[in-house]
């Protein structure tokens, strides 16, 4: 599974760094969604990948008997997963802005800021 | 239970959700900005005090102990940094007062801002490294809303900017706290500093630590990758230009001071040599840019990015000394680089530009201003007897002491390039006669007691600026002591994680 998962991210980060490199804000914006989905399971998959072991304590123990998932890489894309979806919905808020103010979609008209 | 660590964290989280509760009264948002602020300001001189007093004060977040639960850690330099965001969050409140129109303050002006001075207080605080992630995007979403308020072209532009490069860091940030979980198995920063020294694999540390190095290096503005700062910081109101310049890559240098000193100090031969010349070039591209500048705001933006060598510096050269200097360097630069994005905004309001070919005349019709200005400019520069002439004393004298004598050069080189950039402002603005030829001396209309709001947090700051120049041992021995504590890891440790933190399960 491992390794499966390990293509899967390098490929997302790829394809992310790719988008992000062209001229169009709305590719960027994909780009950027790429990237915090890539960021996302790269985190899910640095616990290493455990199957039908919940982290759970049978009744009347201290410690779970066997080796369970590691529930706190899965907490943290819980968080960055809401935290992406915040910034990036206010990306694309910001992208449709600019294109109705600055009327162009592309990066390379946007140097009123570089003179 | 010691909850001078929380307050500056709760206090404008709070000022924050009352203000939201306040959305349709201008007058009450306006007063919980300014007492919110004080409020913030005097819980961060009250943690400064205790932490000075009595070591460095550690909370559980619910009770949960280290390395289990989030911890809240303020040592000196966090200390120093909150007290540092309560002195600027204060007079930027006072001056958005006079300078943030009604539109602006009807789209949630003041909730923002503490939202921002909220996220920056954690980012100082926390003890735990996935916690500071979270910080960040605290303080960068409210960032986000502040640049673009008011929707303007320019504003637009560089918010794209901006949002696109900060968002990169962020995740390249991410990255690195999954890699690092995946490596040492835990988020708590003291407990990864003592879990990463036993460990074999140094080449993945470096790797990590590099990691960590670009995204803070992106949101410090450091070279290669600033240049999202002077795209974007002259676009927002003055007020929001003026604490994002105090604070916000702050917050990046902060990290990397954290980082560098706590976690990832095992191999400064490599680690901490990139940053040395990171830290050069940073210095050396920032006057370059601001040299080739004529818009007050952009020559100041560039200012940022080279000042923030020098701290870098501080941390590179890796000595007693040159921490201090860094410590000591952060202080006057948050202070002084807000006075001056102030007096722009001062300049602004009654000239209307912020073109230096546009403006003139200053020096006859507002001779305080003129003086108030040059406080805080030869302080940038380095002129004794101020803030700057120590600042830069320090980390060069331990430049020459490290016998990095290429970036020391540079140091002193950029010093004079700064002192250039600062008297042609000075020549522009306030020498040179008015270009407007019917209203030469005569200010626009500008009231009286708005003045009064304006310049009163500028008096305030230039003054601290120059109180730390005539009278600088008792902040250096605050930085002293702060740098000890940087310098001694394991005293950290141990304050997080209890006298038993030898052992290790």
């Amino acid at each position: 599974m491992e390794p499966l998962m390990a293509i899967t991210i390098g490929i997302l980060f790829a394809a992310a760094i790719y988008m992000m490199l062209r001229r169009s804000i709305v590719k960027l914006v994909i780009g950027l969604i790429l990237l915090s989905n890539a960021a996302n399971l790269l985190i899910f998959a640095t616990a290493g990948m455990v199957r039908g072991a919940p982290p759970l304590v049978p009744k009347g123990m201290t410690a779970p008997e066997t080796a369970v998932a590691d529930p706190l890489p899965q907490a943290l894309v819980l968080t960055a997963i809401v935290i992406a979806f915040g910034v990036l919905s206010f990306a694309v808020v910001l992208v449709r802005r600019a294109w109705e103010i600055v009327g162009a979609d592309d990066l390379d008209q946007m140097k009123d800021t570089d003179t | 239970m010691m909850p001078q660590v929380a307050l500056p964290i709760l206090i404008p989280l709070f000022a924050g959700a009352v203000s939201l509760v306040f959305w349709r009264s201008r007058g009450m948002q306006r007063f919980i900005a300014v007492a919110g602020t004080a409020g913030l300001l005097a819980t961060s001189l009250w943690l400064l005090v205790t932490v000075r007093g009595d070591g460095i004060q550690v909370m559980h977040m619910g009770g949960w102990a280290a390395p289990f639960g989030i911890s809240l850690v303020a040592d000196l330099l966090g200390a120093i940094m909150v007290v540092l965001t309560g002195i600027i969050g204060f007079a930027v409140a006072l001056f958005s007062l006079a300078t943030v129109g009604r539109g602006h303050e009807a789209y949630g002006y003041f909730p923002l801002l503490h939202l921002l001075l909220a996220g920056v207080a954690g980012a100082f605080l926390t003890g735990d490294i996935f916690n500071l992630y979270v910080w960040f995007e605290v303080m960068l979403v409210a960032s986000f809303a502040l640049l673009i308020l008011g929707s303007e072209k320019a504003q637009m532009e560089g918010a794209i900017k901006y949002v696109t490069l900060n968002l990169v860091s962020s995740v390249i940030f991410l990255v690195a706290v999954g890699l690092l979980y995946g490596m040492v198995g835990t988020l708590n920063m003291a407990d990864i500093a003592r879990r990463l020294a036993t460990l074999e694999d140094d080449g993945m540390a470096d790797v990590l630590a590099m990691m960590f190095m670009v995204a803070f290096g992106i949101k410090a503005a450091a070279f290669p990758l600033f240049f999202w700062l002077p795209a974007s910081y002259h676009t927002p109101p003055v007020a929001v230009s003026a604490l994002f310049a105090a604070l916000l890559t702050k917050v990046g240098v902060y990290a990397l001071f954290r980082v560098f000193t706590l976690i990832f100090h095992h191999s400064p031969g490599y680690t901490h040599e990139i940053l040395l010349w990171g830290a050069g070039l940073t210095m050396l591209s920032g006057v370059l840019g601001a040299a080739a500048q004529f818009e007050f705001r952009r020559i100041l933006s560039f200012h940022i990015v080279s000042q923030i060598g020098y701290m870098l510096l501080g941390l590179a050269l890796f000595t007693p000394l040159a921490l201090i200097g860094g410590v000591f360097y952060i202080v006057h630069h948050i202070i002084v680089k807000t006075t001056l994005f102030l007096i722009s905004g001062i300049v602004h309001r009654v000239s209307g530009s912020y073109q230096l070919a546009a403006l003139g005349g200053f020096y006859r019709s507002h001779p305080w201003l003129a003086v108030l200005f040059l406080i805080p400019a030869l302080s940038l520069a380095g002129m004794p007897p101020l803030s700057g002439f120590f600042a830069k004393f320090i980390v060069i004298r331990a430049g020459i002491e490290a016998e990095a004598y290429g970036v020391t050069f540079i140091a002193l080189l950029v010093g004079l390039l700064t002192l250039y950039s600062m008297i042609k402002i000075w020549a522009e603005v306030f020498w040179k006669a008015s270009p407007d030829e019917e209203d030469d001396g005569v200010p626009k209309a500008v009231g009286q007691r708005e003045m009064w709001l304006m310049a009163t947090p500028v008096v305030g700051l230039a003054l601290c600026t120059l109180f730390i120049g005539l009278n600088a041992e008792p902040l250096y021995n605050l930085a002293e002591a702060s740098a000890g504590q940087l310098l001694a890891p394991e005293r950290y440790i141990q304050a997080v994680l209890g006298t038993n933190g030898e052992e290790m399960p």
